[in-house]
């Protein structure tokens, strides 16, 4: 077997002990939410036996190692479990909420990401001039402001003052331009400062003096021979942004509006939907795990030179 | 950290080196002005102190300095525009919005620092003992592992579901979600730490663990946990008033500057002022300690510049 095969295997494993070891957190954590689900089914005013009875239906009245393991037999068997509220399997509710959340992420990201990668490379070609203080200083500012802030601020401009989008609510692709528009400024600021820091490194190599003194023309040189072997922390970055975004934009999902998976899983713990809240927070767990892992795999396509050990 | 986002874990910032004091004694002296020196050639770092020690004061002096009483409803006066009697304008109570900025502070800083001892001494605690107790390095790493498969603002939003809404459980939401990140910058240090002669040598001496971590580790992996620490300061900030901004932390009418912006939500149309001062204020805080970290971490390492 070669490196990489044994490498995926064995990140394979240690994802299964990882993803072991969340259902057992959130199986654990969702118990000890304070209200009795059974109650808040039946309402406040049924009887003490109608709280029993749903708490049998809802298999509550058993010990907690016999409910973990109906839980995780039913995980296996792809199941989710179903809203308290709805009655709607989770998964299927995952399923109908996660395109909205995949093109938001999709979006954001490519967006930040052609933006941010072409400041952090000006940014590292320019290094200490004043368009590169210029970068610095709108990636830090980019990293600390509160993105809660930064949406009605995109709000106010283009759909109050311009009336170009709509405020809020799902609509098709239309009303996603702004959500992805700020998940995108978002990240702009920290693929421009990991790129520019990369190329840094990269441009002190004796290769790009070589290619230089070849005569090899500077943005032949900057993106072919240097970007190429700055990729690799790039990706890193961009993998996890889009690992964590697919877990659903909670407040960007929440301000606009938009029927997500952060909505859903915000809606889902506010009303104690405890099947839900397993649900989603165990896929999201999944997801963002994979997304890591997929991301330590494509290194090796930019840079062969990566070994895993 | 915008909350959004997994920022921490390939943060270009948490690559933070240990510095070794080996020599302590008689040179601690010089040791920490010359960091002083270089540290206050850094021009960004020393305006985001400043712009820290105003706000700390203004916070501080809050009944002293602010123009109107916290709570003083006037409908007559509401939604105003920022003028010379309502600097930042007021709100739809007629609640003067710089008053509030400053009661704010004391709410929103201290959110930020006892969110910030609760990670640093857990983190700090956890982070020794898994780099230096090798057997015990794979528990805790795996349950830092399993806290890491959240991205942090679901993470700290699912301590809340368990623990209840409010400014309390917000503080501890906001803590355990930063706390992977800190506990493996200084499990790394002390991991380089611990192979070094000097501590084979106490070790040697049969001198206790304990005494080691206290007086041989510690000290040597102040470096990073400084800069660490103003780095995450900011962070938790921004993750506190997003909780409040979500309506999960401070609840209205407690002036925090996440809640502020929540309340304003409805009024972005008609009083712009009510969102931009609260936020603004949030960025300006939150950009100071990245700047502060950041003008440490080059003091304390100038190679890395």
């Amino acid at each position: 077997m070669c490196h990489l095969q044994k490498y995926v295997l064995k990140r394979f494993l240690s994802l299964f002990g990882t993803l072991f070891g969340v259902s057992v957190l959130v199986f654990l954590i969702v118990h000890m939410i304070p209200g009795d689900p059974a109650r808040y089914i039946v309402g406040k005013n049924a009887s003490e036996e109608a709280v029993k009875a749903m708490r049998a239906q809802l298999g509550l009245d058993q010990p907690l190692i016999t409910q973990y393991f109906d839980y995780l037999g039913n995980l296996v068997r792809g199941d989710l479990g179903t809203s308290l509220f709805t009655g709607i399997p989770v998964w299927e509710e995952i399923v109908s909420r996660f395109p909205i959340t995949f093109q938001l992420a999709v979006y954001g990201v490519v967006l930040g990401s052609a933006i941010g990668i072409l400041l952090g490379v000006i940014a590292a070609v320019k290094q200490n001039t004043l368009l590169d203080r210029l970068v610095n200083t709108l990636s830090t500012i980019s990293i600390s402001a509160p993105d809660f802030w930064v949406i009605l601020f995109v709000i106010w401009l283009f759909a109050y003052q311009f009336g170009w989008f709509p405020i809020s609510g799902y609509d098709g692709f239309y009303s996603l331009v702004l959500p992805s528009l700020t998940i995108g400024l978002f990240s702009i600021g920290f693929i421009a400062k990991m790129t520019r820091s990369s190329m840094l490194d990269v441009i002190k190599q004796d290769y790009m003096r070589t290619a230089e003194a070849k005569g090899v023309a500077t943005w032949a040189r900057v993106f072919a021979h240097g970007l190429q072997n700055a990729v690799i922390p790039i990706i890193t970055l961009i993998g996890l942004q889009f690992g964590g975004l697919l877990a659903g934009a909670v407040i960007t999902e929440t301000v606009f509006a938009l029927p997500g998976i952060g909505y859903f899983a915000i809606e889902a713990v506010i009303k104690r939907d405890i099947p839900t809240v397993q649900g989603v927070v165990l896929f999201v767990a999944l997801l963002y795990t994979v997304v890591n892992l997929v991301t330590d795999i494509v290194y090796s396509f930019f840079d062969p030179r990566v070994r895993y050990e | 950290m915008n909350s959004e986002l997994t920022k921490y874990s390939a943060d270009p910032d948490v690559q933070i080196p240990v510095i070794e004091q080996e020599i302590k004694r008689g040179h601690s002296q010089s040791h920490w002005s010359m960091l002083w020196k270089r540290f206050s050639k850094n021009g960004a770092a020393i305006s985001g102190l400043l712009f820290l020690s105003v706000i700390i004061i203004l916070a501080v002096f809050a009944p002293v300095i602010a123009p109107y009483p916290l709570d003083q409803i006037n409908f007559e006066e509401r939604l105003l525009k920022p003028s010379a009697t309502h600097l930042f304008g007021t709100d739809d109570f007629g609640r003067d919005i710089f008053t509030r900025i400053l009661y704010g502070g004391r709410v929103s800083l201290m959110m930020g620092l006892i969110s910030v001892t609760i990670c640093v001494v857990l983190g700090v605690t956890l982070g020794v003992v898994a780099g230096y107790y090798r057997k015990l390095d794979m528990y805790i790493m795996q349950l830092m592992d399993i806290l890491m498969s959240f991205p942090s603002l679901l993470l700290a939003i699912v301590v809340i579901a368990v623990l209840g809404v409010g400014l309390t459980n917000a503080m501890i939401a906001v803590a355990i979600s930063q706390i992977p990140q800190f506990v493996r910058v200084v499990r790394s240090a002390v991991l380089t730490l611990r192979e070094k002669e000097y501590i084979e040598a106490v070790r040697a001496l049969g001198i206790r663990d304990y005494q080691i971590l206290l007086k041989h580790v510690i000290p040597n992996i102040l470096s990073p946990m400084i800069v660490m620490t103003a780095l995450i300061f900011g962070d938790c900030i921004l993750a506190a008033s997003a909780l409040s901004f979500l309506g999960l932390g401070a609840q209205p009418p407690d002036p925090e500057w996440g809640a502020m912006v929540m309340e304003s939500r409805v009024f972005l149309n008609q009083a712009w002022w009510m969102s931009l001062f609260p936020g603004l204020v949030i960025l300006l805080v939150v950009l100071s300690f990245n700047m502060l970290g950041d003008g440490l971490r080059d003091a304390l390492d100038p190679k890395q510049k």
